[in-house]
């Protein structure tokens, strides 16, 4: 019983950061229609910031968690104004390809500087400890990985269902030429939404760093695993990427408990049986 | 000049260059450069004709080279049916596949192949006693040729690969040029319209990918004979990527197209493998200046040039 609740709660850990980045991933496919290899690159880039931030300027874990996405943002509107722009009017594999490309750029630069080993990041110390739950001993740093990721999942929701942004974003996603007929700049619109996507990769790497190492490959394996999320949970809905993320990361460790052998595979084996019972996805329209 | 480039004579000059070029330049480079040229070839059918990216082909390669080598090494079976079988195993992976796979589009149809690639890839990790783990599949005797050749020595190895490659890429111009072809190319400009035509777009989608496996596997198996290796690289996702690099330096849709891509890439890590991470980031940038200034490729960038050349007014 234990082992099952303490592989559980890793799967939980999982999913809060498959669910902070297939949301991402959801946003820009929505308003850009790129698929973003880039994501895994951009979470690395997160972690990395931390690292670099602690490191050279003493900068510690609570700031960090501001900073690195903010930085990694602009990276974010840098590349969509300079690179990803050009794009649009072409087929839309050429933004995946694109973004693929400086998704092997990152990760090439970053095991030239640093080495493929990795680097460990402390976990801050208001976090350390664990709590004894009864049924499971929880470490608080995890605990509050989750909390912060269904906090900042359900905030992300919120903003685009809920408010007149959301609402413009959801019309420019519709239709971006009807937007822009009345007033609304809809290319900055695009540069900060890919933007956005960019900080809320780097949140997860942030928050991924004193958990994993910070190392160049942690967001290469990562982001297949995510695609293969966004592919179950269906595209069209925000909604239904952070459900799928959460309850993949449970599945998953659950398979670890049952099979273990399958437990790297079992997402990818649910993304087939749902292509051939549902291709649209769970939450997805079909198309 | 368009008509002369589909003619048998680029062809025959292709075939002078590869049967001299052996005795310039080492085999086994020149081997493995013919490998990934069939490989690139055959995903080029895919992307190229149909317009479907498959990010997971590797899976096709990596299986079937796990396969010959394991047929050869552990079953001592020949050379010739040791690949023979493993490509008819990457055409049967393929059917699973691509029924899977091609019910989606786009970019959609790039992520569900490259997810179902990563599975195969932890199950080749897994299946340590058909695949070695992270060892691979080590000392596979090359063995003869039929019994009548030893293809141990690296010139009659070279020529039974080039052998194998031009027969293939027999095969892919057949295919492409053909009637069979043409329906690929109506759905990759407008599926709705082939569909509307009475044509059954799945089923030649499905065809296209299977024909684009087992070729892929050709290539994964004849490869595992040249290295006397089959080993994890082979099945990994940056393996997918290297190919989809290939074909889009070379130029997509392009016949030759992929052969230079290939050619060009792998003569560049080779020269370049000392310098580590400085090649992944190399390959990142050749995507991204391809995709930003260099679309069509080197292929269809030469053909642009030829025409706009002196004297030739076609078009």
């Amino acid at each position: 019983m234990q082992a099952l609740f303490s592989q559980l709660l890793v799967g939980l850990i999982n999913g809060s950061f498959y669910a902070l980045l297939s949301l991402g991933l959801a946003i820009i496919f929505g308003l850009l229609n790129v698929i973003n290899f880039a994501h895994g690159a951009l979470y690395t880039c997160g972690a990395f910031a931390a690292w670099l931030l602690l490191e050279h300027a003493g900068v510690g874990y609570w700031p960090s968690l501001v900073l690195a996405p903010l930085l990694v943002g602009l990276l974010g509107v840098a590349i969509e104004r300079s690179m990803l722009r050009r794009l649009y009017r072409e087929d839309p594999l050429y933004g995946l390809l694109l973004t693929f490309g400086l998704a092997l750029i990152t990760q090439g630069a970053f095991s030239l500087r640093f080495g493929s080993s990795g680097q460990p990041y402390q976990i801050p110390s208001a976090l350390q400890g664990a709590t004894d739950l009864g049924f499971v001993v929880l470490p608080n740093y995890r605990a509050w990985v989750v909390l912060c990721s269904v906090a900042v999942c359900g905030a992300v929701w919120f903003q685009i269902e809920r408010t007149r942004l959301g609402a413009l974003l959801r019309a420019a996603t519709e239709n971006p030429t009807l937007v822009r007929a009345f007033g609304v700049n809809v290319p900055r619109m695009i540069t900060l939404t890919y933007g956005a996507g960019a900080a809320l990769a780097a949140l997860a790497g942030v928050l991924a760093a004193p958990i994993y190492r910070v190392s160049p490959l942690m967001g290469a394996d990562q982001i297949i695993v995510v695609f293969a999320v966004v592919v179950i949970g269906g595209m069209g809905s925000i909604f239904g990427s952070i459900v799928s993320g959460f309850a993949l990361g449970l599945v998953e460790g659950m398979t670890r408990v049952v099979y273990p052998e399958g437990s790297d595979t079992v997402v990818f084996v649910l993304m087939a049986l749902v292509l051939i019972f549902k291709p649209a996805g769970l939450f997805g329209k079909a198309a | 000049m368009e008509r002369w480039l589909r003619g048998w004579q680029p062809f025959a000059l292709m075939v002078v260059v590869l049967v001299a070029a052996p005795f310039a330049v080492y085999p086994v480079l020149l081997m493995k450069a013919l490998c990934f040229a069939l490989f690139a070839c055959a995903f080029n059918l895919l992307l190229g004709q149909v317009g479907l990216l498959s990010f997971g082909h590797a899976m096709f390669f990596g299986v079937a080279a796990y396969a010959s080598a394991d047929l050869a090494k552990e079953w001592g079976l020949g050379t010739v049916p040791a690949i023979a079988l493993a490509t008819l195993l990457s055409a049967v992976l393929g059917l699973v596949v691509g029924a899977i796979a091609i019910r989606r589009q786009g970019i959609y149809f790039a992520m569900i192949t490259l997810g179902l690639a990563q599975m195969v890839y932890f199950l080749c990790l897994r299946a340590e006693s058909l695949t070695g783990g992270e060892n691979g599949v080590q000392a596979v005797p090359r063995g003869t040729l039929l019994g009548a050749v030893d293809l141990g020595a690296n010139l009659p190895m070279y020529f039974f690969v080039l052998a194998v490659f031009l027969a293939s890429f027999g095969v892919i111009a057949r295919a492409t040029h053909s009637p069979f072809g043409e329906v690929l190319r109506a759905i990759r400009e407008h599926e709705p319209r082939a569909t509307s035509l009475g044509y059954e777009v799945n089923r030649f989608k499905l065809v296209a990918f299977v024909l684009s496996a087992a070729l892929t596997g050709l290539a994964g198996a004849t490869k595992a004979f040249v290295f006397q290796l089959a080993s994890l690289t082979d099945a990994h996702w940056q393996t997918s990527g290297e190919v989809v690099l290939m074909t889009l330096l070379g130029g997509m849709g392009r016949t030759y197209g992929p052969i230079f891509g290939a050619f060009l890439i792998v003569v560049l890590e080779h020269y370049l493998a000392d310098f580590g991470g400085w090649v992944t980031v190399l390959r990142g940038a050749i995507f991204v200046l391809c995709v930003l200034a260099f679309r069509q490729g080197i292929a269809g960038t030469a053909m642009s040039f030829m025409r706009r050349g002196p004297g030739v007014h076609q078009r």
